[in-house]
């Protein structure tokens, strides 16, 4: 047997946000290398489509709505303890400037920002991690490493949840816990909603990528598989950019 | 009861240096001088703000005059209720 420092054989791992994306792709890939899932989502039916793709025996799905506080608390006291979580459920949301408003700011937030904080909260309170484990949070390049016009809100969500990656880093180290997230570019997923631009909109915009197409969530998917698996055990606090050389 | 002049002085407003008498149903907006990606964006915004429609950006592409724009958020509206 060769072996392998990715693997993530014997490891119990939770995702939220798994029914669609970049959730739904890690879901799928930790399992083919050899993890047992918690996964989690709020559409019932794809939330199952995403469990019978699932490598393997014995994982577990549960229909949650996240940013109901109490639903969130109860599902982390029913968890047993776990070696990961990949703390991934987000929405996007593309206003100007001009055009934002308290609601669509309080609910970009609640899901983006405070449902990790709090998962990772009742996590801790509970001891539900593991000493070893790695909790990997899904950001983006927005607000990070660079911003477009009109993505402001999410922006905001996702520097905030570096900030808190960073902190949490550093405060759950003393546990033997690792924190860090992984920064997707573009993303052919549903939350990029790449319906609403054009066809040669989007081929305009893939020339701003140097490797010439975006994201497949698969693509983010093993980077997340890299920070949950033992091969990254000295790496806590990074911001991991994925994103087709955008940034640079 | 939406109008055509009620959506060309919502539209007009998302500029800064456009003279509001120039944007007339026949306008070819995408060829004013300050049409830009953000306006773009606003528009799509004040038109959800507004009407309850959502646009893409096909809409606004396959739009070449502001009638077009507007005979789509009716037809939107209408098809809504």
């Amino acid at each position: 047997m060769i072996n392998n420092p990715f693997t993530l054989i014997g490891k119990t791992i939770l995702v939220t946000g798994a029914s669609s994306g970049i959730g739904k792709a890690t879901a799928i890939e930790c399992s083919g290398m050899g993890a047992k899932l918690i996964i989690t989502g709020r559409d019932e039916e794809r939330l199952n489509e995403t469990f019978h793709s699932l490598e393997g025996e014995g994982h577990k799905q549960i229909v949650c709505d996240l940013t109901d506080t109490s639903l969130l608390e109860t599902l982390v006291k029913s968890l047993p303890q776990i070696d990961g979580c990949v703390n991934n459920a987000g929405v996007g949301g593309k206003l100007p400037i001009a055009f934002i408003k308290k609601d669509s700011l309080q609910s970009i937030l609640d899901i983006n920002t405070i449902v990790p904080v709090l998962l990772t909260q009742f996590l801790v309170k509970n001891k539900k991690l593991k000493k070893g484990s790695s909790m990997v949070l899904t950001s983006s390049i927005s607000g990070v490493y660079s911003v477009d016009i009109g993505n402001t809100m999410y922006s905001i969500t996702k520097s905030a949840v570096d900030g808190f990656m960073k902190n949490a880093a550093l405060e759950l180290a003393q546990k033997g816990i690792r924190v860090n997230s992984v920064n997707p570019g573009m993303v052919d997923t549903p939350i990029n909603n790449l319906d609403s631009f054009t066809e040669e909109q989007k081929l305009k915009d893939v020339e701003n990528y140097p490797l010439k197409r975006y994201g497949k969530p698969e693509d983010i998917a093993n980077g997340i598989i890299y920070l949950l698996s033992d091969a990254s055990s000295w790496v806590t606090g990074i911001s991991l950019k994925i994103d087709g050389g955008y940034s640079l | 009861m939406i109008t055509i002049q009620d959506f060309i002085e919502k539209f007009g407003e998302q500029f800064d240096d456009t003279d509001i008498s120039l944007i007339k149903p026949e306008t070819e907006f995408k060829a004013l001088e300050e049409w830009s990606s953000l306006i773009a964006l606003s528009v799509m915004a004040m038109v959800d703000e507004e009407y309850d429609v959502s646009l893409k950006g096909d809409d606004i592409r396959n739009s070449k005059t502001l009638e077009d724009l507007y005979n789509i958020v009716v037809s939107r509206k209408r098809n809504d209720q």
